[in-house]
């Protein structure tokens, strides 16, 4: 489904990656750990075709097309959803006319008609109740106001309507207590499919309690240095970063 | 990337304007300049009475000793009275009894526009007077609106044919001293829309009023006055376009509303002007005086103004709050983009006890365009227990343009609660680009975002007009996005 070779990322003329391997197939729950300033929020930026990235070398295929010739838009048209560390608000617009239009667009994309209101307006209450929101909140404008787990469950509320094949959740767990944290794996967990993949982007380990992850790569100043199974995770949850840095050299 | 970024910020105004074209019409115009042979000459042209000639004539002589207002936040290059043509009209029938004594070109240029002037063609529930440079070409159901004795035709009629209620009303509300341009509306206004509701009549459809520039060097100068007596209610909506023209045309309206004791009077404003190219050259100057006075206990008088077009707009519809009770409102969303400057906004003056008002007004701008909002909010002694909101927030796109806001608040009673409320932000690329990450491409991303603004303002449209606006708030920022 994805493969990324040899990527390195700039920002400002800063190299922040340099020269990632990743593989992922559909059915994968990848886990990236790493600390602060690693690299884990460009690569997920690269992935989606944010503008202040630079790619200065390696390539990234997706569903067998070269992802970096796509716009951002039309990457998320063919099924790869970013779930935003910090979701932004967009006052006046309507999380249920925000949503529409997104499905729409889409689904103009694969040459299929406008949702209907009625199968719309059921797919919100079936993916509301899914990953637990509320119902005055698909009424309220896109983020606005929202505390912290309000807009993390938005935004897997929204991977949910849009069904994503590849979704990238970039830190959703930070900032969550024990209990917007569970709703959210439990959102991920229903939502995995053998046709979808999930890489699933942490500072923490505590999320890899609820999310099972099949790999678990350790992001390390831009480097990938370790790639295990689950208990990798733990590993690291007892030993720290540090123990990376001797891995590393 | 910051290469990128300019690239599409430059991008600005790919969607043209559609209504520039030209129309090729016979019309009479008189010899340019301005002098008070020519304000006879317009008086004697539309036939009028004694009294009107006598208006215009003192207007005029007040306008010759005023000079052109230098305190808006806009940069206007001098205007050459000398070279304008204050009169010209599409030479037909005048008052035309039906459609075949219309200019066939006439009806076609309205058409092209969307304003069918054929009754059976038009949007069910609206009413037009559709006037072209000087002249009203038709007014659309007169008979239906004249059962229930609702007066609705073009000013030039009126003043013909209502010439008590003219001559009670007209300047009541803007007095021919008002300002500049209202002076010098007051000396050469052509034509515009009369309008008279009488007790106890809901209007049971949206009367309307379509402005069209055409001629070339002409100034445009219409005259709306609307009335509402005790316990009526009207909604009023008023379209303009104009040519696109490389010369810079002047538009200086004024419209006067009356509401008496219970009436409520909805003024609904799509201006759509031509801005100008986006280099800033050509455009339309609007200078526009429009004033309301609710009069009577109880009454209501509501501003909803949607401004996308001229080069230069100057602009503050007005409440006068006179009777107790009494309620003013105005909704406004203006639109700067490439070279355009607006200084808008409004004036509430609280005479009335318990009066109320709410002012909500949603500035964007983009390209170099350049925003202003201006309000006076006052309320004298006498006034008990007034309220007021203000909200007022300004939308930056791109780096180049500018938001400015000159609040006025001037209490003299301390019942009154003035609030007061401003924000400024801008369209973010992380905004635009979470739209994008959902599959909604830029252009698309920058309506939704714009629609999200100015949904306060929009929804107090009627609804063909809102999807109207709608739309051309998103024509009229195409490309510019920051």
């Amino acid at each position: 489904m994805l493969e990324i070779k040899d990527l390195h990322v700039s920002i400002d003329g800063r190299e922040i990656l340099k020269g990632i391997n990743l593989e992922v197939k559909a059915g994968e729950v990848h886990a990236i750990m790493g600390p602060n300033g690693s690299g884990k929020s460009t690569l997920a930026a690269a992935l989606a075709g944010k503008d202040s990235i630079e790619i200065t070398r390696g390539s990234i295929t997706y569903m067998g097309e070269n992802l970096l010739d796509m716009k951002p838009e039309d990457r998320a048209r063919k099924g790869l959803f970013l779930g935003f560390q910090y979701p932004v608000e967009i006052p006046g617009v309507s999380i249920v006319n925000f949503m529409k239009t997104a499905i729409n667009e889409q689904r103009k994309f694969r040459g299929l008609d406008p949702i209907s209101a009625s199968d719309f307006l059921k797919k919100m209450r079936d993916k509301k109740e899914l990953v637990g929101l509320t119902t005055n909140l698909a009424n309220r404008s896109v983020n606005e106001g929202f505390s912290g787990g309000e807009k993390k469950k938005n935004e897997i509320f929204q991977m949910a309507m849009l069904e994503p094949l590849l979704a990238i959740l970039d830190e959703t767990d930070s900032g969550l207590d024990i209990d917007a944290l569970k709703t959210v794996a439990n959102g991920v967990n229903k939502l995995r499919r053998k046709d979808n993949a999930t890489i699933v982007i942490t500072h923490y380990q505590r999320l890899l309690e609820h999310i099972i992850p099949d790999f678990v790569h350790v992001l390390y100043k831009g480097r990938i240095v370790k790639s295990s199974g689950k208990e990798l995770a733990l590993e690291l949850e007892e030993k720290g970063y540090e123990w990376m840095e001797l891995e590393a050299e | 990337m910051e290469e990128n970024k300019d690239q599409i910020l430059t991008e600005v105004t790919k969607g043209d304007y559609k209504y520039g074209f030209f129309s090729d019409i016979d019309t009479d115009t008189i010899p340019k300049g301005l002098s008070e042979d020519v304000v006879r000459l317009i008086s004697e042209k539309k036939q009028e009475p004694e009294f009107m000639l006598e208006f215009r004539l003192k207007a005029y002589r007040h306008w010759l000793t005023m000079k052109m207002p230098q305190w808006a936040h806009l940069r206007i290059p001098e205007i050459r009275y000398e070279d304008i043509i204050f009169y010209a009209a599409p030479k037909q029938v005048v008052g035309p009894k039906s459609l075949s004594e219309v200019d066939p070109e006439l009806l076609r240029t309205f058409n092209k526009l969307g304003i069918p002037l054929e009754e059976q063609k038009h949007l069910t529930g609206v009413a037009v007077d559709a006037v072209m440079d000087s002249i009203s070409v038709k007014t659309t159901f007169r008979e239906t609106l004249a059962e229930m004795g609702i007066i609705f035709c073009s000013m030039s009629e009126a003043i013909r044919e209502y010439p008590d209620l003219v001559k009670k009303y007209l300047g009541s509300v803007v007095p021919f001293t008002d300002n500049f341009f209202a002076s010098l509306n007051s000396a050469v206004f052509s034509d515009g829309s009369f309008c008279y509701i009488p007790k106890g009549v809901r209007s049971p459809m949206e009367l309307s009023t379509y402005f069209r520039i055409n001629a070339a060097n002409t100034g445009q100068f219409e005259r709306t006055l609307l009335i509402a007596e005790d316990d009526s209610y009207v909604s009023y909506l008023e379209g303009c376009t104009a040519p696109m023209r490389d010369e810079n045309q002047l538009h200086a309206a004024v419209v006067e509303i009356v509401a008496l004791e219970n009436a409520e009077v909805k003024y609904s404003t799509v201006q759509n002007w031509y801005p100008g190219d986006k280099n800033g050259k050509g455009g339309i100057f609007n200078f526009v005086t429009k004033r309301g006075i609710c009069k009577g206990d109880n009454s209501k008088i509501s501003w909803t103004q949607v401004e996308t077009g001229s080069a230069v707009t100057w602009k503050y519809p007005s409440c006068i709050l006179r009777g107790n009770n009494t309620v003013g409102e105005f909704y406004s969303v203006a639109v700067t983009n490439n070279y355009q400057q607006a200084d808008t906004g409004t004036k509430m003056i609280h005479i009335g006890k318990n009066s109320r008002s709410t002012i909500i007004s949603k500035g964007i701008s983009a390209g170099h365009g350049q925003n202003s909002f201006r309000s006076l909010v006052k309320v004298i002694k006498s006034a008990d227990k007034v309220r007021n909101f203000t909200q007022c927030d300004s939308l930056l796109m791109g780096d180049k343009c500018g938001a400015h806001t000159f609040p006025y608040i001037e209490v003299e009673n301390e019942s009154a609660i003035i609030e007061h409320e401003a924000t400024t932000s801008k369209i973010g690329e992380d905004q635009i680009f979470y739209c994008n990450q959902r599959g909604i491409d830029t252009e698309n991303a920058v309506g939704l975002i714009i629609n999200g603004y100015t949904r306060e303002v929009l929804n107090k449209l009627p609804m063909e007009f809102a999807v109207e606006a709608q739309k051309l708030l998103q024509i009229s920022l195409e490309g510019s996005v920051g």
